[in-house]
């Protein structure tokens, strides 16, 4: 392997992967082509099972047992992957090709010590001698910066939390210094706080060690914080390439554009640039159409041409490399506003539906299975208080271990309060637990959850559960009835009425977000509390479900609780918004008061963690140190006071001392938070839109 | 008459499994013409380890169907000149009859016993295995599902009975004195009243806000389980279809005893494991009781691994009673069962080995059969 | 650590009390003691002498007292009813003056009606006899199945792995009485031609442990755990193979034999020992079956022995041992498992 190499690090030329099982062959990635430059950051993007990580895979040539490249070839420093021996993949795996993966937890050997692990690689690629390659750990895990390296390289993998695993991953990635860097959704499975940071260290250690970078990811926003160049894919082919910059600006693709439009951005107001969904679902792996994969869902498509025959990349003339796969990109109208959708009006609130008064909810744990004995107490809200108007959307803001979920549990009777109350239309329903609770409140308080493949039970038909929810409810008198008003509910969520004979599994993970609000909706909910209900689906998909949620909840006049992590969505639907840290409320107000300044510390940045995907916005950069404390042993005094950027800003340590009281900034706006006002005053906000000529 | 060389006697065996086979290519010709239809079942038409598996199965379920047309002769015919003869010998008396597998230290023919031997151990071992399914079924979801107190109580008493060496427990169950003290019955009245109160909760459950069907279903399952419980466990069914002598008693009972602590900690591992999904949280938010949610929520999801499970402890189940028959507990001595042949068999075997091998052969394809059977169902459920 | 183990150890002692209890109530049940009294007594007793046989022994007070007596926690001396007499520790020797309290915890054991014996002696002797047997299963059954599971599991779906999990379903359905009835006619008859070792194990106790006495009831006992065994570490194997660190592994270059012996492996073995050690009420089984099958007189033998002639204390002494032997492998099993699960490790 030449050390003096100067051309492209990776060349991948007309791909082409199939796995075999038994019904046959499964195309997983088609003519795929691109080429990564020394120390260039190349990203890979799409939805789920669109054959990223297959690429990813392909080139690291571990494809298992079922997969195979059946043509084109990929190149790594020149030299064809393909006429590697078994032994001579061995050694470039590691130390010249590494990789990062989406969950930390699972990549680290849970029985071995972290030291081990990280010592292996240069003992196996570089020879190195115990003390040496111990060294070496220790160097490595101080530039990921975490605390007290020996003590972390002493250590099992289950004693780090989940962002310490990932820069371990990371570290254990760039112990030989390799060449090529493959990031597989490195950041996923990780808080946005944290994901920030995470982030940070990639672009830092990339920029230091010179490593060439493919970055796997189905946020366009973090894409654009990583990377110089992208490739967007859709059902196993590249549809569009090129810079940041032209793809961003300039797309060519009509899936790209789509891509984009279905993503909410919070630097834009909502009415001025509505969400448009993607038509249809991703077609499965061996029911792709003929000619263009991505015809049917398409707003330009032409029917005997696009769907004729396969589309070659086309290169797009006067860009740097910029090419798509679309027959039409020089016939549409790019700048083109998106069809005007029927806009919904926002509702005026009515009377207060729900109110929370200072609700408590610890909870009491045996520390661990092998000590017994001494329980703790896990506060997992504390103090929280705030109320919700009918026809009104609320959003739930925090990350991991922020008490949003106990809130839902407490609000559906899953559990009961510790302290205070929750009155539902004027009833306290926080120490009733479910089974207490009669019919009719039970059908008014209505959940949507969040993973739509775990939401339905996969063994009764779709219609049988929507009838078990109507009987449960005492809806209609007679079966027949109850039928009716389960294929009207079907209707209502913009299925057709033949999947009430479906299974689950033969739904899309939308349509059963679908049945899932259909479900919510069933007994007319007086709230509903949707969990994430969209987290886990596709960008595409994602705006379609947001839409008819809004659309059902407004038209019924509904209060619906939506709990999320995802700002930018958040900033689209909802009239108001609580964040939420470490089971306190820190921050609480209408939308528009919440996403300007002044703001919470934290507030501050979550936004800032927050990657937009619009070159245009320009952002603060706010990293926070350190991961999320554990609600087992929250630190004394304000909550936030181990990784707030602005403690210094309190005189006396009062943040370490007192758990700060809620400030009425304005109507309706409310911070915890021991900053003297001048200093609230004089922030500025983090998000900023460039102006640029074409707006 | 000259006596049958190892060819003929398997050509003549051939033939007497006749009926056999025509069962066996019925059940796999329908059975491959409609897989596509037949869920789990259907898949298992692609595993050759399943097939192989379930022939074996059923070979012995329709060999225990057909006994009297398979067999030779009556399973305690005995004829004193043929006592411990070698296989292939003819019968004395009657023209063209012979003793296919030879015969026994009685002068029983070994063939018709080892055929005979499959209707003892095919009545008993599937429907002892399912009433263990429902008492470990009916009490391991509540403990896994609700946990606390309970979960914790029958867990210990579970645990104890697995703690138990099997041998030891049955030697101290299946006994004469045991009968006498009556313990059999009162345990059988206890165990085979889990199947009524399943059923019950099952229907009352599901149905609760349909009266309508829920009070025939109801009143079916009382009168059903009740003329079958009567029957079985106190032998008092007026009718005399349900009825056990007490030697069969003792044994149902002591097998269903041992196994249903296993099926126990399955389901409730299951119930702990399922009980965490949204669906269960779906069903919870909407008030559905403890009870629909384990039987109606939890119970269809479990049901790969407890089919499973179910072909696996059959084939122990057979094991078990094999150890019965082998140490001579709890069954009559001239009873065919391959545990009791193989045990008479083997005092001579240096000498005669053939009375002892039909029967050992049997059991272990049995066993087998249900083991491959398991293994593919275990397959094709994971593929999905 | 200590209270983790503390509280094991109370689980055990409950467990015990419950289980020999239960040994004690089934092997003391009113036709058993009467089967006793004939055969003491005379088999032509009327059922007023048996009574009075009871009475005299002991036998007619209550169940628990009864139990308490054995145990060794209460007074053993009482003055038998309409005599001078005292019943006295029958375990007791001769002319020893008889102890307080006589039972299980003092080291009494009872008397072998069978073996005219004191029991805690007898059972000695076949204990390590029964040893013998197991540390020749045990070296044979756990490397091989091992093994066996390892090769299966470390390529999932080969062909090594599929003949492999063949071969150990096969052995798991075979239990010890079809596959010593087999090699007893294939290696050891005169029909099967290859008398290459002995059907039976008898001569192992007098003359000592031989490859040809020994052979086949080893064989014959491990190979039916060890399908088991082997089937679980397979599955363990083969899960811990498709784990993401076995790819971050292989993908950073590790040979795939340091893959399979210093990343798999390890988290592989968990499932499989705690397995091995809840094998032992099973193993039970087996033992009964081949020291039966083959003849060698040891524990399984005497257990046999003492259930087939309503022999009460050298019966309970048996589940005693048999009970003990069980739950020290769970606390074993228990322990183990936090050792080679560090994300368990009490700190």
């Amino acid at each position: 392997m030449s050390e003096s190499y100067d051309g492209p690090i990776l060349e991948i030329e007309n791909l082409h992967i199939s796995f075999f099982t038994q019904g046959g062959e499964i195309p997983a990635v088609m003519d795929f082509s691109c080429t990564v430059m020394p120390g260039e950051a190349m990203g890979l993007v799409g939805e789920s099972g669109c054959g990223k990580s297959t690429v990813a895979l392909g080139v690291m040539q571990d494809l298992g047992k079922n997969g195979r490249i059946v043509g084109g070839a990929i190149k790594f420093k020149g030299r064809d992957l393909a006429s590697y021996s078994e032994e001579e993949l061995r050694q470039i795996r590691g130390s010249e090709i590494a990789m990062i993966y989406q969950e930390p937890m699972a990549s680290l050997n849970p029985a071995m010590k972290i030291g081990r692990q990280l010592m292996e690689v240069p003992m196996i690629h570089r020879g190195m001698g115990k003390q040496e390659a111990y060294e070496r750990a220790l160097e490595m895990v101080t530039a990921v910066k975490l605390p007290d390296p020996a003590r972390i390289l002493n250590s099992y993998p289950h004693q780090l939390s989940g962002g310490q695993q990932q820069r371990i991953v990371i570290a254990m990635a760039l112990m030989a210094k390799p060449s090529l860097l493959i990031l597989d959704e490195p950041t996923t499975a990780l808080d946005v706080t944290v994901e920030a940071a995470i982030v940070d260290l990639v672009k830092e250690l990339g920029e230091t060690y010179g490593a060439s970078m493919l970055f796997i990811s189905h946020n366009l926003g973090l894409v654009l914080e990583v990377c110089d160049r992208l490739c967007v894919m859709y059902s196993g082919e590249a549809v569009e390439t090129g810079s940041i910059r032209q793809v961003f600006d300039k797309m060519r693709h009509p899936y790209t554009q789509g891509l984009f439009r279905s993503i909410p951005l919070p630097g834009a107001d909502k009415r001025a640039r509505p969400l448009v969904s993607i038509p249809g679902n991703f077609p499965l792996p061996n029911e792709r159409p003929p000619g263009c994969n991505f015809g049917p869902r398409c707003a330009y498509f032409e029917t005997g041409r696009c769907d004729a025959k396969d589309v070659p990349m086309a290169e797009v003339p006067g860009d740097d490399r910029h090419g798509t796969r679309c027959f039409r990109w020089n016939e549409i109208d790019w700048a083109a506003p998106p069809a005007a959708q029927e806009s919904v009006a926002a509702a005026e609130p009515g009377d207060v539906v729900l109110k929370v008064d200072d609700l408590q909810k610890y909870y009491e744990v045996s520390r661990s299975a092998f000590r017994g004995g001494t329980t703790r107490v896990v506060k997992a809200n504390e103090t929280l208080s705030f109320e919700a108007r009918e026809a009104e959307t609320l959003a739930i803001v925090g990350e991991s271990g922020c008490g949003k979920s106990t809130l839902a549990k407490v609000l559906m009777g899953l559990e009961t309060a510790t302290g205070g109350e929750v009155k539902l239309a004027n009833f306290d329903i926080s120490e009733v637990e479910i089974e207490k609770r009669d019919t009719e409140t039970v059908a008014a308080i209505q959940m949507v959850f969040q993973n739509p493949f775990d939401t339905l039970n996969p063994s009764h038909t779709i219609g049988a559960q929507i009838m078990r929810v109507l009987e449960k409810f005492k809806v209609g008198k007679t079966q027949a009835e109850r039928e009716e008003r389960m294929l009207q509910l079907l209707d209502l969520v913009k299925l057709p009425r033949a999947f009430a004979k479906r299974m689950p599994r033969q739904l899309s993970g939308g349509q059963k977000q679908r049945i899932g609000i259909a479900r919510a909706f069933a007994g007319d909910a007086k709230v509903v509390v949707a969990d994430e209900p969209v987290s886990a689906l596709d960008v595409s998909v994602q705006a379609a479900v947001t839409q008819l949620l809004m659309e059902i909840q407004r038209e019924r006049r509904t209060t619906m609780l939506f709990i999320s992590h995802d700002l930018s969505i958040v900033r689209y639907l909802s009239d108001r918004v609580m964040v939420m840290y470490l089971g306190h409320v820190v921050e609480i107000g209408s939308t528009e008061q919440v996403f300007a300044p002044p703001y919470h510390p934290y507030t501050e940045a979550l936004l800032s963690a927050v990657p937009i995907a619009d070159t245009k916005v320009k952002k603060r950069h706010i990293v926070l140190e350190g991961d999320i404390p554990s609600a087992m042993n929250p630190p004394p005094g304000c909550p936030f006071q181990t990784r707030c950027p602005r403690k210094a800003s309190v005189p006396g340590g009062l943040c370490e001392r007192e758990v700060p009281p809620m400030v009425t900034l304005a109507e309706g706006h409310r911070i915890k938070c021991h900053l003297p006002a001048e200093v609230l005053e004089a922030m500025e906000p983090v998000i900023q839109i460039e102006a640029t000529a074409a707006e | 008459m000259e006596p049958l060389g190892w060819g003929a006697i398997i050509g003549r065996m051939f033939v007497q499994f006749i009926p056999v086979w025509i069962a066996l290519a019925l059940v796999f010709l329908v059975s491959i013409r409609f897989k596509k239809r037949l869920g789990l079942y259907g898949k298992l038409m692609n595993s050759p380890v399943g097939m192989i598996g379930l022939a074996l199965v059923l070979f012995w379920v329709f060999t225990a169907l057909f006994a009297d047309w398979v067999a030779t002769f009556a399973p305690l015919d005995q004829v004193a000149q043929l006592k411990n003869k070698a296989p292939g010998l003819p019968h004395p008396e009657i023209e063209g009859a012979y003793y296919l597998l030879g015969g026994d230290n009685l002068g029983r023919d070994v063939f018709s016993r080892m055929v005979y031997g499959s209707q003892s151990v095919l009545s008993i071992a599937p429907l002892a295995t399912l009433f263990a399914f429902m008492v470990g079924v009916t009490l391991g979801l509540p403990a896994g599902y609700l946990g606390g107190r309970m979960d914790a109580g029958l867990s210990f008493l579970a645990n104890l009975v697995l703690a138990f060496p099997v041998i030891l427990l049955f030697y101290l169950l299946v006994t004469p004195e045991m009968r006498e003290t009556g313990i059999p019955q009162v345990m059988a009245g206890v165990l085979f009243l889990f199947p009524i109160i399943f059923f019950w909760v099952f229907f009352y459950s599901r149905y609760e806000t349909r009266p309508e069907l829920m009070w025939p279903l109801l009143a079916g399952t009382v009168v059903f389980g009740g003329w079958a419980y009567s029957g079985l466990a106190f032998n008092a069914d007026p009718t005399g279809v349900f009825a056990m002598d007490a030697n069969l008693l003792n044994v149902f009972v002591s097998v269903v005893f041992v196994n249903s602590p296993g099926v126990f900690r399955i389901v409730r591992g299951l119930a702990m494991d399922i009980k965490t999904r949204d669906y269960v949280a779906a069903a919870q938010t909407r008030g559905e009781g403890p009870f629909y949610i384990m039987l109606w929520e939890i119970l269809p999801n479990a049901r790969g691994p407890l089919i499973v499970d179910f072909c696996l402890r059959i084939g122990y189940t057979t094991i078990l009673l094999g150890t019965l028959g082998f140490f001579g507990l709890g069954v009559s001595p001239e009873s065919p069962d391959w545990g009791s042949t193989i045990n008479e068999g083997r005092k001579l075997l240096s000498i005669y080995p053939h009375p002892a091998l039909p029967p050992a052969l049997a059991l272990m394809s049995l066993v087998l059969g249900l083991n491959f059977l398991a293994d593919g169902l275990r397959e094709q459920s994971l593929k999905d | 650590m200590t209270t983790f183990l503390l509280r094991r150890v109370g689980g055990m002692v409950l467990t015990a009390l419950c289980l020999t209890f239960v040994v004690f109530f089934l092997t003391n049940l009113d036709p058993n003691l009467e089967k006793l009294a004939k055969s003491e007594g005379s088999v032509r007793m009327s059922d007023a002498d048996v009574e009075s046989w009871l009475d005299k022994n002991g036998f007619s007070q209550p169940l628990l007292v009864r139990y308490g007596q054995w145990l060794g926690v209460v007074p053993y001396k009482h003055p038998a009813p309409d005599s001078d007499a005292t019943v006295t520790c029958r375990a007791a020797e001769p002319g020893e003056e008889p102890p307080t309290f006589c039972g299980v915890l003092e080291g009494y054991w009872g008397y072998s009606t069978v073996f005219k014996d004191r029991v805690g002696g007898i059972i000695g002797g076949k204990i390590a006899a029964t040893g013998v047997l197991m540390f020749w299963v045990m070296v044979v059954m756990v490397p091989m199945a091992l093994l066996i599971g390892v090769l299966a599991g470390m390529r999932e779906g080969s062909r090594t792995d599929r003949s492999l999990s063949t071969f150990s379903i096969a052995t798991t359905a075979t239990p010890e009485y079809v596959s010593g009835v087999l090699f007893i006619v294939i290696f050891a008859s005169s029909v099967g031609g290859l008398r290459w070792f002995k059907g039976t194990a008898t001569s192992a106790i007098d003359s000592g442990v031989t490859f040809e006495n020994f052979t086949l009831p080893v064989l014959t006992m491990a190979l039916y755990g060890m399908g088991y065994i082997a089937r679980m570490t397979r599955a363990s194997m083969a899960e811990v193979m498709t784990a993401q660190y076995i790819r971050t592994a292989r993908l950073k270059g590790v040979r795939f034999r340091d893959v399979v012996l210093k990343h798999a492996l390890r988290n592989a073995l968990i499932a499989p020992f705690t397995v091995i050690m809840l094998q032992f009420p099973w193993l039970l089984t087996g033992v009964v079956i081949v020291e039966t099958l083959f003849n060698y007189k040891g524990f399984g033998w005497l257990l046999v022995q003492a259930a087939g002639n309503n022999d009460i204390d050298l019966l309970l002494g048996c589940s005693v041992v048999a009970v003990f032997v069980v739950l020290v492998t769970q606390l074993i099993s228990d322990i183990g498992y936090v050792y080679l699960n560090p994300r368990i490790r009490v700190r």
